[in-house]
């Protein structure tokens, strides 16, 4: 699939497929893979990170702009894609920052290869099933309408809520170019993958795992069970937010970033 | 004319008592397993009077419903190739774009058209989007499975001198050889669905049954753009036995029995689009165009009256139904009058999928529609002439030229050769 939209954003060729990426402040890299819910909801975020540090904020296929391949059909995929964009940028000493899918998509590139990195943040992560076979991990979000999926997602639901009537034509086509993207590469298996859980111990940078404290698509004890199985990983707590704490807490999400990619 | 019978063999006991949801998440301590038995023998005994009549059948399948509870159409091919005796055996359709394993379905075919001595009608469908809960299959690139599935199943049909190997995008096989081979060579006829008229092109191309549903007096886009296809590839026009219609059928020699029977068949469009929200419309199954345009509210109009009103079908009433040639009702000279005024505006359609039996309608009504259609309507629709295919097709091909004008032309040229030809 092609996106023939005039494009404002600056766009990167990597391995034939164009993306937006946002480049944003100065000092170290930091790479910000974005959730599910796209790129937009999280460029408050992105502009409280660029006051302490140099923000790579790539589009992943198939979300807003960015091309997607056919044959690109899991997060596995898209973590080599991102390996060779990082080959290509030759970025080194990263922070990798990923929210919720995007968390996942780090943990799959992490798992291969940290050469290029210094830091993880996981927020909200899926990626991995922690309860028996019977047991439902994150809630079937397919099966909810969006009003339904805002009311468990957000701690403030108004903040979640769009007016497709009222936004650009670009913005109403992403939103429907992410649930489509969303559903390709994490329907089945449902958010996850079975194989990354006897991988993680392959993650040996220091890693913090976010939670928004109000999630209701995904619970603290998955968050925690996720956390204790990456070696040395600490858990924070972000109040008065949902499964998107970029969104709904721009500013302290972005603290509690730069804090631990600025510490030692 | 082919005319094939059709029910969704719907458990509608609980029609009116289902909490906004017929289908999915409709629990199945709801189904009563000695109903449900009762309920498909009586649907069976209908299928083979509709074979005594001169009928042939249509089956399908959905799953997790009260509206249909045929889940697996392959048992009612199996029991049907078994009691019945001269009628074909339509199903439309088998849903190849959520099964896991195609040489599965290839082997369960041939098996039903040997059984049925060669009276399989294989029609292979995208499936309804609130099948997805069922299969687990991602509905995000479904038609590329479909595709895929459907190439191996012809050739899975048809290589009976080799055991080959498919190792495809999806489909993974190393030794296929499948048993029995099938009774129709070189395989049983293809049929599918459609309401997109680029798809149409394809399936004219293709040369398969092309059946739609629903589509009313809004039907000969579709039928032109597969006779532009079919005539690009195979240089003739398509004969009606390449079209296919679901219509809803009531008749009864006394004009308000008729519509009361309308009425009951009715239920079948009403009751079908009861499903909770989100199953409606999973991810990937419309484009992210269509779903863009859905997201602001704009939703394309899909049932057209004969003087282009718009309907939901869903919801119209009756006499609606029957001005969008969505349902055929009334006594049998009516009902007659009504199916060749829509034909004639197809510019010929060769197979009736009548739904002569839904919801409501009881054993006794049902037999009687039945009897009645075979008997006084069926007879004059057999005599009845179709539009001239040819004519049709060139007008089909005169009216667009999609491929710029020199391939409209060499389109033309192709038309004209055939006429002369004759």
């Amino acid at each position: 699939m092609s996106v023939t939209a005039e494009s404002a954003a600056p766009t990167l060729v990597v391995n034939g497929i164009r993306i937006d990426l946002v480049e944003r402040g100065a000092g170290r890299p930091l790479l910000f893979l974005h959730a599910e819910n796209g790129i937009e909801p999280a460029l408050d975020a992105i502009d409280a990170l660029a006051e302490g540090v140099r923000v790579f904020a790539p589009t992943h296929p198939g979300y807003g702009r960015s091309e997607l391949p056919k044959g690109m059909r899991t997060i596995d995929d898209l973590s080599y894609f991102y390996l060779d964009m990082l080959d290509q940028l030759d970025l080194r000493d990263l922070t990798m920052v990923g929210v919720s899918l995007g968390a996942w998509i780090a943990a799959e590139i992490a798992v291969k290869s940290s050469a290029r990195f210094s830091k993880l943040v996981m927020a909200n992560s899926v990626g991995i099933k922690v309860g028996d076979r019977e047991t439902r991990d994150i809630v079937d979000v397919f099966a909810l309408t969006e009003k339904e999926f805002i009311d468990i997602a957000y701690y403030d639901p108004a903040r979640g809520t769009r007016d497709y009537k009222a936004l650009p034509d670009a913005e109403v086509l992403a939103a429907a170019r992410a649930r489509e993207a969303t559903a390709r590469f994490a329907w089945n298996p449902y958010f996850h993958n079975p194989r990354l859980k006897s991988r993680l111990h392959r993650i040996r940078i220091p890693t913090l795992f976010l939670w928004g404290a109000h999630d209701r698509m995904l619970s603290e004890a998955y968050g925690r069970a996720y956390c204790e199985m990456i070696p040395g990983a600490r858990f924070e707590l972000i109040e008065r937010t949902g499964h998107f704490p970029d969104h709904e807490q721009p500013k302290v999400f972005a603290e509690k970033v730069l804090a631990f990619a600025g510490g030692k | 004319m082919r005319v094939y019978q059709f029910t969704e063999q719907p458990y509608y006991p609980i029609w009116n008592d289902h909490s906004g949801s017929l289908r999915v998440n409709l629990l199945n301590r709801r189904c009563d397993p000695r109903v449900a038995a009762d309920l498909f023998h009586r649907y069976y005994d209908e299928w083979q009077l509709s074979d005594e009549l001169g009928l042939d059948i249509m089956l399908n399948e959905h799953h997790q419903t009260a509206t249909c509870m045929s889940s697996t159409v392959v048992v009612g091919l199996s029991v049907l190739s078994r009691i019945t005796k001269n009628a074909r055996l339509l199903v439309l359709g088998y849903p190849i774009g959520h099964r896991p394993d195609p040489l599965r379905c290839a082997e369960e075919l041939s098996t039903i058209d040997v059984i049925s001595r060669g009276r399989l009608d294989m029609g292979f469908i995208k499936g309804v989007p609130y099948e997805f809960p069922a299969s687990n299959q991602n509905p995000v690139g479904v038609m590329d499975r479909w595709w895929e599935a459907l190439d191996f199943i012809i050739k899975a049909m048809t290589a009976h001198d080799e055991v080959f190997n498919w190792e495809g995008e999806y489909f993974h096989y190393r030794q296929v050889n499948v048993w029995p081979r099938v009774w129709q060579e070189p395989h049983p006829p293809i049929w599918t669905t459609t309401g997109s008229t680029t798809q149409a092109r394809i399936l004219g191309e293709r040369g398969y049954v092309m059946a739609t549903l629903g589509s009313g007096y809004n039907t000969r886009p579709l039928y032109d753009s597969y006779r532009r296809g079919y005539v690009a590839k195979w240089g003739k026009a398509p004969g009606p036995d390449r079209f296919a219609y679901l219509g809803l059928v009531g008749v009864a020699k006394d004009r308000d029995e008729a519509r009361r029977r309308g009425e009951l068949v009715a239920g079948y469009l009403r009751s079908s689009g009861i499903v909770h929200l989100p199953f409606r419309n999973p991810p990937g199954f419309l484009s992210a165009e269509d779903n863009a345009r859905l997201l602001r509210g704009q939703t394309p109009p899909r049932s057209y009256t004969k003087d282009r009103r718009v309907i939901s079908m869903h919801s119209a009433s009756v006499e609606d139904l029957i001005a969008a040639g969505i349902l055929f009702c009334g006594t049998p000279d009516e009902v007659f009058t009504q199916i060749v005024d829509f034909c004639e505006y197809c510019g010929g359609m060769g197979n009736l999928l009548m739904m002569g039996h839904a919801g409501f309608l009881t054993h006794e009504q049902t037999a009687d529609n039945l009897s009645l259609f075979a008997r006084e309507v069926y007879p004059r629709l057999r005599a009845w002439k179709q539009p001239d295919a040819e004519d049709v097709a060139a007008q089909a091909v005169a009216q667009k030229a999609p491929l710029g004008a020199a391939a409209s032309a060499r389109a033309g040229n192709l038309v004209g050769a055939t006429i002369a030809a004759r």
